[in-house]
């Protein structure tokens, strides 16, 4: 097994010198959140959110289950730093230092290819964002949610925290309390949004807490598909980054969510994801999973009206020194709502991966279906992988369908690869590819095609 | 062209091939007759590499002159050794074409290599539907097989073992796969055919007929050994 001499080989593992213009203390307290939501400028209503915040997130115990987080010090982070003062509205007024790093990723490349909106996160502002005219034709509102507090509070002030209160978990208190940047898109009635709008971001200074705020509103009968894609930099520090995103899908809307998610290997990356999902509605996480330490995700849907649909397609990757906990959790509240879970998950090189999931079926919620199915796939002896799956039905009319596979790569399937001219190397990318087919192919292609090239980069030295 | 000297094949500690000598000549066709566990396909899978076989070490394998022994399967398969599979493992995910790409990768480029895909899938009269599925995934046994001789015909090697190509295959099938491995005799290629029935040789002509029992080789005879077997047996030999 090879291992890199260094962790400057990581290809996506680059950082700019970070030269924020503000950059707050470390550890979080009264004094600094009021310090945030001063120089954030925003109005009382927020301000007395992160307060009342604060102190839920004193009071929580961290969780129990799921990743080690012992090494986690909430004390050595900063909460805020601000890298251009505002947000620049064209790609020409960004700092150089802060183009040259997305010319890496190659955001102009990517805006140049069709994209609806590019909002792009340098540290915890937005600081780039073009939107297109096609957007605010429509009446789409597509921006950072630090604007939209400010642009459109009335709107923001009704959904915010409403689905995921400060009091769900110590990570959505302490996002909640800190939080900065992150993406507002309000979609009206009836508004079909053909491509997808998409985010990117990075973070990129040491030991510093990301704590993005993400609210999407689909009013009914509307469709909007959301995609975020991140590449970090390496630290040396641990890095946090714990995201909220709260979404709301309304009669006979649609809204699919796509993450990538390829933290480099020092990030705990702990978000909270949920969405409401009314009569005819229909809810899609794509969740792909592959950089991060460790990972705890489990993107819900709330059906709450008749017919509501929600699925969760997930990919993770485990490897050395990694443990992704991902899972999906659906809760049916009425009849007829349906659900999908598809989890693919691989582990190697001493990697862990656990799927968690839930499906909760309550009173009422008659002819209520439900079907999950998670594969792990482990490629060493040294790599583990669990299901905890939880089922709670508390009505009798109800199809519920459980399926789990666990498999080895199969020394049978390298060899017939094997014996067509194919290195065990590429041979093992392709099964791996193989394997999580199912849910790459409802990625959009251009990331699907970056999920491919990472997974190949993944394997490289894991077997032979 | 294939040089087998004193060659001993082991499973762990069980020995399966035992002092098995032969050259399998460029161009030949050859056909590989035995009883069930006689060791046929422990010779093809010996000879493509396969992990968990092991040799005595006064055994010699080469292949043009290049030693096997030691060559990983892949390094085999590039110099011109291929096998199809007795029983073709399914592969989800990975259509044939991908498998291709990958294994062409490189040498071909891919819009040729999608021609070619296409014309041998045409005259193996394999369905496009089944192109576009996860290899070998509910394929039928005639599938599957025809899926085989069109990643020969793809990788177009020297030397070509078909293990059991005409078994679970039905008239017409075979007819069409007899008439793309008489293509690659004609392309002078070496063919080696294991087989159970005369069936395939009403199509194929073996230039030798090769007995193996217990793990040895018995007999080697002309094409009309075959025909004798059939109607003895091979409990005579």
């Amino acid at each position: 097994m090879k291992i890199p001499k260094s962790l400057d080989n990581y290809q996506y593992g680059f950082a700019m010198p970070s030269k924020p213009v503000f950059k707050s203390k470390k550890g979080l307290s009264e004094k600094r959140v009021l310090e945030i939501s001063s120089l954030k400028g925003e109005p009382d209503w927020m301000k007395d959110f992160r307060l009342r915040s604060l102190q839920i997130f004193q009071k929580k115990k961290m969780p129990r289950w799921g990743g080690d987080l012992a090494k986690i010090n909430f004390n050595e982070i900063v909460y805020f730093s601000r890298a251009t003062e505002g947000s620049s509205p064209t790609w020409q007024d960004l700092p150089p230092e802060i183009r040259k790093t997305y010319e890496k990723i190659g955001i102009p490349q990517a805006e140049k290819d069709f994209l609806s909106g590019v909002s792009a996160q340098y540290d915890s502002e937005v600081v780039y964002e073009s939107i297109q005219k096609e957007l605010t034709k429509q009446g789409v509102i597509f921006c950072d949610t630090d604007t939209a507090v400010k642009k459109y509070p009335d709107i923001v002030r009704q959904y915010f925290g409403t689905l995921i209160p400060a009091s769900d978990n110590k990570f959505a208190a302490l996002n909640s309390a800190a939080w900065s940047g992150g993406s507002f898109v309000y979609v009206p009635k009836g508004v079909k949004v053909v491509l997808p709008l998409q985010a990117y971001f990075r973070i990129n200074s040491q030991n510093f807490g990301q704590f993005e705020r993400t609210l999407i509103i689909a009013e009914p009968n509307s469709e909007i598909h959301y995609i975020e894609g991140c590449t970090a930099p390496i630290y040396s520090a641990k890095s946090l980054h714990a995201a909220v995103v709260e979404i709301f899908v309304k009669k006979g809307a649609r809204v699919r969510y796509t993450t990538v998610q390829n933290w480099s290997k020092n990030v705990y990356n702990l978000v909270t994801k949920r969405a409401r999902v009314d009569q005819d509605g229909i809810m899609e996480w794509i969740d792909c999973n592959l950089g991060s330490a460790i990972t705890m995700k489990y993107p819900s849907c709330y059906l709450m009206g008749k017919r509501a649909r929600g699925e969760v397609l997930s990919i993770a990757l485990a490897g050395q020194n990694q443990h992704q906990d991902a899972g999906a959790k659906m809760l049916h509240f009425a009849p007829k709502t349906s659900s999908r879970i598809i989890s693919k998950s691989i582990s190697k090189q001493g990697g862990r991966t656990s799927y968690r999931g839930l499906v909760q079926v309550f009173p009422g919620a008659k002819n209520a279906s439900s079907f999950v199915s998670c594969d792990a796939l482990i490629l060493d002896e040294k790599s583990r992988s669990d299901t905890y799956p939880v089922l709670r039905i508390k009505e009798k009319d109800v199809q519920i369908q459980h399926e789990a596979t666990v498999e080895r790569l199969g020394e049978e399937k390298l060899f017939y690869l094997n014996s067509r001219g194919i290195n065990k190397e590429d041979a093992a990318s392709l099964l791996v590819n193989g394997f999580i087919e199912p849910v790459a192919k409802e990625i959009p292609l251009e990331y699907a095609v970056e999920l491919n090239r990472l997974i190949n980069l993944e394997m490289k030295g894991t077997v032979g | 062209m294939l040089k087998l000297k004193n060659l001993t094949v082991f499973v762990k500690k069980k020995k399966i091939l035992d002092n098995l000598n032969f050259e399998f000549k460029k161009g030949q066709t050859y056909v590989l007759m035995g009883p069930n566990g006689s060791g046929k396909s422990t010779l093809a899978l010996a000879v493509m590499g396969h992990p968990a076989y092991s040799f005595s070490p006064d055994s010699r394998l080469s292949f043009e002159g290049k030693n096997l022994k030691g060559l990983p399967p892949e390094k085999r398969a590039k110099s011109g050794l291929f096998l199809s599979f007795q029983s073709p493992l399914s592969i989800s995910g990975i259509t044939v074409f991908q498998l291709l790409r990958q294994a062409l990768n490189g040498r071909v480029d891919i819009l040729t290599i999608r021609d070619r895909v296409n014309q041998a899938a045409q005259s193996l009269k394999i369905k496009k539907e089944l192109l576009e599925r996860s290899l070998n995934e509910e394929f039928s046994g005639g599938e599957k097989k025809k899926i085989e001789v069109l990643q020969a015909v793809l990788l177009d090697p020297k030397l070509l073992i078909f293990d059991e190509i005409d078994t679970g295959v039905d008239v017409d099938s075979l007819k069409v796969i007899a008439k793309l491995l008489k293509v690659l005799v004609r392309k002078k290629k070496t063919l080696i055919l294991i087989t159970h029935y005369n069936r395939i040789l009403k199509y194929i002509k073996p230039d030798q007929v090769l007995i193996m029992k217990e793990g040895k080789l018995v007999k080697v005879g002309r094409g009309n050994l075959a025909k004798e077997i059939e109607d003895r047996g091979y409990e005579n030999l």
